[in-house]
């Protein structure tokens, strides 16, 4: 987030914070798979930056006659997604067709899963500690892409203006995670989105880029007086928006906007509403009486998917550490402090190489402490740095100080040559002007001194 | 020897003695169909060639390079990409697709009256229907301008025109066939089978189009070998459910049918009453499956791809589109398509009961013969209550064969022949017994009004 957007943000916050209203906020991500296959056939999934429909088939067309398959890879990294956030695998689940009309949507049905889901009932324990319910993860796929092109109207070329579709997107696996309503803070949606972010790059289920749209956020916020437990009698969803730092905005205004309208007294209605960049506010996409009944029935093109306990079992003991606990396990193994921690487990890349160097480092005696002092504080490139070239580095600038008693002892008579008025003012009882004395000795070492040695030295030789 | 009256096994082995040759098999075809169709309707389009086994093809039945349009205006001019799986199998056998047959639009009939490229007429008798959907596919193979030919089953779409055409017709279990290609009317009763001259014909095809593909993922372990020809009736147990010989059933047919049941007892066969106690149920858990799957099926064709405009769809698709999309709606849901699952569940566990008492289910395939054309046109009911005797097997996903034997008032009578799930084989067995001992196949259709024939 931009530093400009920050501070926006935290002083609409106050604002509303003063008020007697709390916001009542759920999640719902969605976020595209990795596979090498598309969710419902063969062609690629690999389409992001591709010629437009290259990737295509008569199944992800919609042609007539075609019959979707299932993608198994797909339904294990969802069932590993589910399972990373503590769902529940039912040994029955179902694919049915979610019914509505859109010119990205070639069957007129997006397959997806409603009243039988692959994953449900599980939670995600945040940085405060506070736990979020996750209602479910589920499988679907997802739609083409409409690319609106507007020429000059006075443009005598028609096919300059109007849309085009690329179906090179349509069929994609799509899981979608959907929370309860448990947010009652952004900082809270923001580290669950960012976590979840971690969590799909490190199950390398998908590369959670925002910007590519491999993952999207919606948000259902209503708010409701302060102290009642009740949810509130409408929500307002907010969709289409295309990046995190948008999403928080526009989460931050509809708070202010619903707010205001409570306190005037305005009823607010159950609506869908996006996001406008340049006005900085929220605005009207559907409304209620707009709203899609999506008249889902069950997918008969594809049998139940029966998952057996053994499959879920052993899917589970392939869950990599997760980014969470590794954290954890670093605090407490590594003496790393709950920040460092956290920064060295950002990726798994990052979060290996570091064990890597520490492993490394044990054999010369250097400790996990300065390993992850130096890798953060150096910013070290994990690609382009080996784990040994630290360990060389951090042991070359041990070579260099000087820790011997003599050597020191004589840098330390030197400086006290050199600042009798310092060494006066320590003896008349200034403790501080110890300092400047040891300054005196960093400077004729070029700064190698060992300053904890040091200072037992100067002390001893003040005293005489 | 008239060519196109061979038996596909018949033409299969005159190819192999040097009888005739592929080009004087198609031209004989070829002929057929020119001086024919003209009267019959059965073709929309038709494939010159002079290779191969010529094979008519119903019309929602991808074809690579054919027109298809599944006999509905919507997708005039549509010309598929590809072939279906069964298509593709046929090729693989020396099959030349010699035309795409006329039908119901999207399967919605039973009497080819709701084609938008005008009706099929019945062979027997040129004005009368010939039975739907799969109109145009049972009378090519009636009037010999194909060897044979391949239709859909939802509710009954190949069994009943099979019997109102005077011809064999198969419907596999739901599974045994790829869908791959089958332009959707009701995805979870859909199935691709033949029609043919004889029920040994039948098993042929049966043979050369089932089988998992990879592309139809509700069809797996679907294999289909012949093996098993057991040339005689001692033993089995021929079940007759008291449901089908009830209100409805025409008394002429049910003459016919009792005959056969008969001539079935004599060949050694023991006959037992059965019971299907949920049969009443079958149209009307039907009728909320298939449009609740319809409205969803034909959501492609919002003329945005597919270029004509929705205002094209027939009266009983748009009537279908709207059923479905109200069962299916919020609120609608649990009543309607919920407790029509229910219902075929029930279904499906009547057979499974009946099926431990015989071994396979015997009666009419329609309560009628073919009817005028224009008879039931305007009125749906009527037309939906004569599949109610082929309907239940596509609910429980049961297989079914209809061949002929006899006729009432001159027309066609078929004997509808239902299996156990996946067991093809005995229903096959039994009517190859009846048709060996019989002689209805072997008649052929007058090609012209019955009034002028002082019927």
């Amino acid at each position: 987030m931009a530093q400009g957007e920050t501070t926006i943000v935290t002083r609409q916050r106050k604002k509303y914070m003063t008020n007697k209203y709390e916001p009542v906020i759920g999640l719902e991500i969605h976020v595209e798979l990795n596979t090498k296959n598309k969710m419902f056939c063969r062609c690629s999934a690999d389409y992001f930056g591709k010629e437009p429909n290259t990737h295509t088939c008569p199944v992800c067309l919609g042609l007539p006659g075609a019959l979707p398959y299932t993608n198994k890879a797909a339904i294990e990294a969802c069932i590993k997604i589910g399972l990373a956030l503590n769902c529940f695998t039912p040994s029955l689940s179902r694919f049915e067709r979610k019914n509505y009309f859109y010119p990205d949507l070639p069957k007129g049905y997006q397959i997806s899963q409603y009243r039988w889901p692959l994953c449900v009932n599980g939670y995600l324990v945040l940085d405060n500690g506070q736990k979020i319910r996750i209602n479910r993860a589920h499988q679907e796929e997802d739609t083409a892409k409409l690319m609106h092109r507007f020429g000059s109207q006075k443009s005598k070329v028609k096919s300059q203006n109007g849309t085009q579709i690329d179906f090179n997107r349509s069929g994609v696996p799509l899981v979608e995670i959907v929370t309860e309503p448990d947010f009652h803070n952004v900082e809270a949606v923001r580290d669950y989105a960012k976590k979840l972010q971690q969590l799909f790059r490190y199950l390398g289920v998908s590369n959670a880029d925002m910007e590519r749209g491999d993952m999207r956020l919606e948000a259902n916020v209503s708010v409701r007086p302060e102290g009642s437990t009740d949810l509130p009698n409408y929500r307002v969803e907010l969709k289409n928006i295309n990046s995190f730092r948008f999403m928080v905005a526009a989460i931050e205004y509809e708070i202010k906007r619903q707010i205001t309208a409570l306190e005037k007294g305005e009823k607010i209605s159950q609506e869908t509403r996006g996001w406008d960049a340049e006005q900085k506010s929220t605005y009207l996409q559907r409304s209620k009486e707009e709203a899609h009944d999506y008249r889902y029935f069950p997918e008969p093109d594809l049998p139940e998917l029966r998952i057996e306990e053994s499959r879920v079992k052993s899917l589970e003991s392939s869950l990599p550490e997760l980014p969470w606990i590794k954290s954890k396990r670093f605090e407490e193994e590594y003496k790393l402090t709950s920040a460092q921690a956290k920064i060295l487990t950002e990726t798994k890349e990052l979060a290996d190489y570091f064990e890597q160097t520490v492993e490394h480092g044990k054999k010369h005696g250097v400790e996990a402490v300065q390993i992850a002092n130096y890798i953060i504080n150096k910013k070290v490139n994990i690609e382009e740095t080996l784990p040994t070239q630290i360990i060389e580095e951090i042991k070359n600038k041990k070579v260099g100080i000087i820790d011997n008693e003599e050597e020191l002892t004589k840098l330390a008579e030197r400086a006290i040559k050199d600042n009798p008025k310092s060494v006066a003012d320590y003896k008349a009882g200034k403790i501080p002007a110890l300092q400047a004395i040891t300054g005196g000795v960093m400077r004729l070492s070029s700064g190698k001194a060992d300053v904890a040695k040091l200072r037992p030295i100067l002390e001893k030789l003040l005293k005489q | 020897m008239n060519i196109t009256q061979l038996t596909l096994l018949e033409t299969i082995k005159g190819l192999k003695e040097n009888k005739f040759s592929e080009e004087e098999l198609n031209k004989a075809y070829q002929q057929k169909i020119a001086e024919l169709n003209p009267k019959l309707n059965a073709f929309l389009v038709t494939a010159e060639g002079s290779k191969g086994i010529p094979v008519a093809i119903k019309d929602i039945i991808i074809t690579k390079n054919i027109p298809t349009t599944a006999g509905s205006k919507i997708l005039e001019g549509f010309i598929p990409p590809f072939d279906a799986t069964v298509v593709q199998k046929l090729k693989e056998q020396n099959i030349r697709v010699v035309g795409k047959t006329n039908c119901d639009e999207f399967a919605m009939g039973s009497s080819g009256e709701n084609s938008a490229y005008g009706p099929t007429k019945n062979p027997w008798d040129l004005t009368k229907v010939p039975g739907g959907s799969s109109s145009g596919s049972a009378v090519a193979v009636a009037a010999d301008l194909a060897v044979f030919s391949l239709g859909t089953d939802t509710g009954g779409s190949i069994r009943q025109p099979a019997s109102l055409s005077g011809v064999v017709g198969l419907k596999p279990s739901y599974g045994r066939v790829s869908r791959y290609g089958v332009i959707a009317l009701a995805s979870s009763l859909d199935q691709i089978g033949p029609f043919t001259k004889s029920v040994a014909d039948a098993r042929q095809v049966l043979e050369w189009i089932s089988g998992p593909d990879g592309y139809d993922p509700n069809c797996t372990n679907s294999e289909f070998s012949i093996f098993n020809f057991q040339f005689s009736m001692k033993d089995l147990r021929i079940g007759l459910p008291r449901e089908y010989f009830g209100k409805g059933l025409d008394e002429g047919v049910e003459k016919v049918i009792k005959d056969a049941v008969k001539k079935i007892e004599e060949l050694g066969a023991e006959i037992v009453e059965v019971q299907l106690p949920h049969t009443e149920y079958a149209i009307a858990a039907y009728y909320i499956v298939l449009p609740s799957e319809v409205s969803a099926n034909l959501a492609r064709f919002d003329g945005i791809r597919f270029g004509s405009s929705r205002k094209n769809f027939g009266a009983e698709v748009k009537r279908r589109i709207m059923l479905g999309t109200y069962t299916l709606s919020a609120g609608y849901f649990d009543d309607y398509f919920m407790k029509a699952a229910k219902v075929r569940t029930l279904i499906k566990q009547d057979f499974e009961k009946a099926f431990e008492k015989c071994d396979v289910i015997v009666g009419p395939a329609s309560p009628t013969v073919a009817w005028n054309l224009g008879e039931k046109a305007d009125d749906p009911l009527a037309m939906y209550f004569s599949d109610a005797y082929t309907i239940p097997a596509n609910l429980a996903g049961i297989p079914g064969l209809c061949l002929p034997c006899g006729f009432s008032q001159g027309l066609p009578v078929g004997l509808q022949i239902l299996g156990k799930y996946m067991d093809e084989e005995t229903i096959l067995n039994v009517g190859e017994i009846y048709e060996q001992a019989t002689e209805w196949h072997k008649e052929k259709p007058p090609l012209s009004p019955a009034k002028e024939r002082n019927i």
